[in-house]
């Protein structure tokens, strides 16, 4: 029996986004092993977030301003991801 | 001192949900994510175009018009199902032989498939044969959804009110008959007025039961398919035409699976922005 995954359509960048995202969870999970409790707080916009959350609005996030950038500002993805990772940084100190 | 043993092996039961999320919901979406980014010919023949689809997805006026109406849809379902059910669960009896009869009365919508409500009220509200139609226009009022936007908006916000508040409906009911006898006993001691036992019992406590009536009814309004499908087909022109009704067009009537998976991808992406902020914002002050 041979698995035939031709009908996935995959390719190699978006292959790497989901090994980033697969990565970015087990990342979460190591963090969480040695520093266990999730470090909740209460933040900026009065919300309560642990990190946990922080990486679900950074990520949330991001997809809305890539969407935001690759629509009506340029075709230039690397600008726009480096805009999400300022976001993710801002989203992961303040909130 | 006697350590409790943590044992974190029952984490192994989840296995098999995660093994059919898995497969029902995460290597679709993967597959989807995968086309969005490609050319799509027969026989799984796939070339590269980038962002291209989303950009033309995102600057299409017909993806603008769909979410706007999508958009408009869904807050004006919230804003009369959301009070309606909620008035209809405090004026409902709490004991006695009336409750069950209610309560079935109010389930029934919710029984009813959706492709069977939507022929329904495509009938019902027939101008020519229908009983609601023809009711409305012997009123001497012009009334015919196959013709006017505005009374196919209304028809369709009226079979969504009917099949969906009891939902609604069941659940503030549910949350009201479980608020201990105690909170109304105080109540009465101190004087409180109706208003203020609404206002300072019945809704703080409700407030896990709307959260989730609101969230059910946004999500399945959102991505309404059948009913409108059955009732207008997305008509008259485009005025019923919603996201899932266009989705499916572009999907399945043209084949155009790339631009079809970008603007499921969008779709996703917003009712997972709502969902969160609605959840967010319910939930907040939830210690305090």
């Amino acid at each position: 029996m041979t698995f035939d995954l031709s009908w996935m359509a995959w390719t190699w960048p978006t292959a790497v986004f989901f090994l980033g995202i697969f990565t970015l969870i087990g990342a979460m999970g190591v963090w969480e092993y040695y520093v266990p409790g999730g470090g909740p707080r209460h933040g900026a916009f009065g919300l309560d977030t642990t990190r946990g959350d922080r990486l679900f609005i950074s990520v949330l996030g991001s997809c809305f301003i890539m969407l935001g950038w690759i629509g009506w500002i340029s075709d230039n993805v690397w600008i726009g991801l480096a805009v999400c990772l300022v976001w993710a940084i801002c989203i992961f100190r303040w909130v | 001192m006697s350590a409790k043993t943590v044992n974190n092996k029952a984490w192994w039961l989840v296995l098999p949900v995660f093994v059919m999320v898995a497969f029902n919901a995460l290597i679709p979406l993967m597959t989807v994510v995968n086309y969005s980014v490609q050319e799509t010919f027969g026989d799984n023949i796939f070339s590269w175009s980038g962002v291209r689809w989303f950009q033309q997805v995102l600057q299409s006026d017909r993806f603008h018009g769909a979410l706007g109406r999508q958009l408009l849809f869904s807050g004006l379902v919230l804003l009369i199902e959301i009070p309606l059910g909620l008035f209809v669960a405090l004026n409902m009896p709490k004991k006695g032989f009336w409750v069950s009869v209610c309560l079935v009365l109010m389930s029934l919508p919710l029984l009813i498939p959706w492709n069977v409500v939507g022929s329904m009220w495509n009938i019902m509200a027939l101008p020519d044969i229908g009983l609601l139609g023809k009711a409305v226009n012997s009123l001497g009022i012009t009334y015919n959804y196959t013709r006017q936007p505005f009374a196919a908006w209304c028809t369709l916000i009226l079979m969504d009110v009917w099949h969906w508040t009891s939902l609604v409906t069941l659940l503030c009911y549910a949350g009201l008959v479980s608020i201990p006898d105690a909170y109304y006993q105080a109540a009465k001691i101190d004087g409180a007025g109706s208003w203020a036992i609404f206002r300072y019992i019945q809704l703080p406590k409700l407030r896990h039961v709307m959260t989730i009536a609101v969230l059910l009814r946004f999500m399945d309004s959102f991505m309404i398919y059948t009913e409108p499908q059955v009732m207008t087909g997305g008509g008259p022109g485009s005025s019923t035409t919603f996201l899932s009704i266009d989705l499916v067009k572009s999907a399945i009537g043209e084949f155009d699976l790339g631009p079809a998976a970008a603007l499921s991808i969008i779709y996703f992406l917003i009712i997972l922005a709502i969902s969160w902020l609605f959840y967010t914002l319910m939930m907040r002050n939830e210690e305090a």
